[in-house]
């Protein structure tokens, strides 16, 4: 995919080095680094408890990582001085649980970043929300509240949500893994059309189909580090790690192929 | 003079008081709004200290009684005020002492409505680039202030009560004015019958405009849902 797009491959828009984070006790994260060329994406499986999910909220902050660094092309989000805000406006963050707000339309779940963080006037919100909300599908439940959506529905909104900001990496924390079986595709499919339009996406997901025809790259994380990387045909035929082939296994008896 | 003409008789001194009684309750009950929201934000956002302070507020004005809260105000305040050159009156003192106090229950109800939404609000207010600040602006209160109402309109509900405590201060309200007319007439029975409905009056229609401000702000999914009632 990267072939197709050599004038975008120009420099890392992501790049981690030497993360560590601890809850206590448990040190979840051990040392992660990996970066990514801007419009691919990179699928990150993995055991759970393994600091995939926590890897992503360090990525943008949300929690606050105990060492390392995390640069967004070249400013260094980990950096005391840079305005989080700013840089979580521009890094999409799609959650497993969706995290509509409660009280807000669709479409005012969409706009309000705009209007609230980029100061855009109503209409110009507005305008912009509907766009999004036609990419994934969802102009007809614009006026819906998120109680009143399916979770199919609401995780699209919630992509829609993310995608207003235009952001230059979307991370998505198991995007589908609270749904229901027959609601998982419509979330793929927008994911599918997301990467072929060239978004940079950071993925955990156990979705392997999704894995292994979208992304550019796999990473295997396990006990807080990533044990492997490598392009899907190679993750997938060849693996290198013993521990890697273990759990592959293990999900394809779990999931299917 | 049977019952009703009575009644009929001593209601327009009664009703005037209860304009005071209005006043004292709308004062104190939106000053202890306005504290009250910064209390409990306090409480559950900010940081240890003013944690330490918040709930030391509330503990104090739940802990003490309110008549002597108001009593400490009314004797304390003006004297205090005067000596910085402010002229406070009687009703300003009365909505001081018992906002204050209204502000510590009020606290607690909205610390628990902001603390049962759930933290997922926060991370994707957050991750949207929306500040803290903002994002309690936009997303926790919005939902908290909707959540509440059913607990806050008790605590409307006593302050219209409590605000006959007023009467200790000398604040012609409707139970001051109501002992004052006990007395002339010596229909002390009567009179406090005739009070006692207005009270229940007041509180019914404020009931009411609370129910019809419960149902604007509904939003499916938010909060109990609150057919049967």
């Amino acid at each position: 995919m990267n072939e197709q797009h050599p004038s975008r491959s120009d420099g890392a828009i992501l790049r981690v080095e030497g993360l560590h984070k601890s809850y206590g006790d448990n040190h979840v994260l051990r040392g992660v680094s990996m970066q990514m060329r801007r419009g691919e994406t990179v699928v990150v499986i993995g055991p759970s408890g393994t600091g995939k999910s926590t890897l992503l909220r360090c990525i943008n902050q949300l929690s606050v990582p105990d060492r390392g660094r995390v640069w967004l092309g070249d400013r260094e989000i980990t950096c005391k001085k840079q305005n989080i805000n700013c840089l979580r406006a521009e890094i999409g963050f799609v959650f497993q649980n969706f995290n509509l707000f409660t009280h807000l339309t669709a479409l005012a779940n969409v706009r309000i970043g705009p209007m609230k963080v980029k100061g855009l006037k109503k209409a110009a919100a507005t305008e912009l929300a509907m766009d999004e909300l036609a990419r994934v599908g969802l102009s007809d439940k614009a006026d819906a509240y998120p109680a009143e959506l399916s979770g199919g529905q609401q995780q699209r909104v919630s992509i829609a949500r993310a995608l207003a900001m235009s952001p230059q990496l979307m991370l998505f924390d198991e995007p589908t893994s609270a749904l229901d079986p027959e609601l998982i595709g419509e979330v793929l499919d927008v994911m599918v059309s997301l990467a072929k339009e060239g978004m940079t996406m950071l993925v955990v997901s156990h979705e392997m189909g999704f894995a292994r025809s979208v992304s550019d790259s796999i990473i295997f994380m396990e006990g807080g580090v990533i044990l492997e990387q490598g392009p899907p045909e190679e993750f997938f035929t060849a693996p290198k790690e013993e521990r890697t082939r273990v759990f592959l296994s293990k999900i394809t008896e779990l999931y299917g192929e | 003079m049977g019952f009703f003409a009575f009644a009929w008789s001593i209601l327009p001194d009664l009703l005037h008081a209860t304009r005071m009684t209005l006043w004292i309750t709308s004062g104190s009950i939106v000053l202890g709004f306005l504290v009250g929201i910064f209390l409990a934000l306090g409480r559950v956002y900010g940081p240890r200290p003013i944690r330490w302070l918040t709930g030391g507020y509330i503990q104090f004005f739940r802990g003490t009684p309110l008549l002597v809260q108001l009593l400490v105000v009314y004797y304390g305040l003006p004297p205090y005020l005067a000596s910085l050159g402010i002229q406070i009156s009687p009703l300003a003192a009365a909505i001081i002492g018992l906002g204050l106090n209204s502000a510590a229950y009020q606290a607690e109800y909205f610390r628990g409505a902001v603390q049962s939404i759930q933290s997922g609000q926060m991370m994707a207010a957050r991750s949207v680039g929306l500040s803290r600040v903002r994002a309690i602006r936009y997303v926790i209160l919005p939902q908290a202030l909707r959540l509440v109402i059913p607990s806050w309109s008790n605590e409307l509900i006593y302050s219209i009560k409590y605000s006959s405590l007023a009467y200790f201060v000398s604040l012609t309200e409707l139970t001051f004015v109501g002992k004052k007319i006990a007395l002339h007439t010596a229909r002390t029975f009567e009179t406090y019958v005739v009070v006692a409905a207005i009270y229940l009056v007041i509180v019914l229609i404020v009931s009411r405009l609370l129910w019809m401000l419960e149902q604007r702000a509904r939003i499916p999914g938010l909060g109990v849902p609150t057919e049967h009632r």
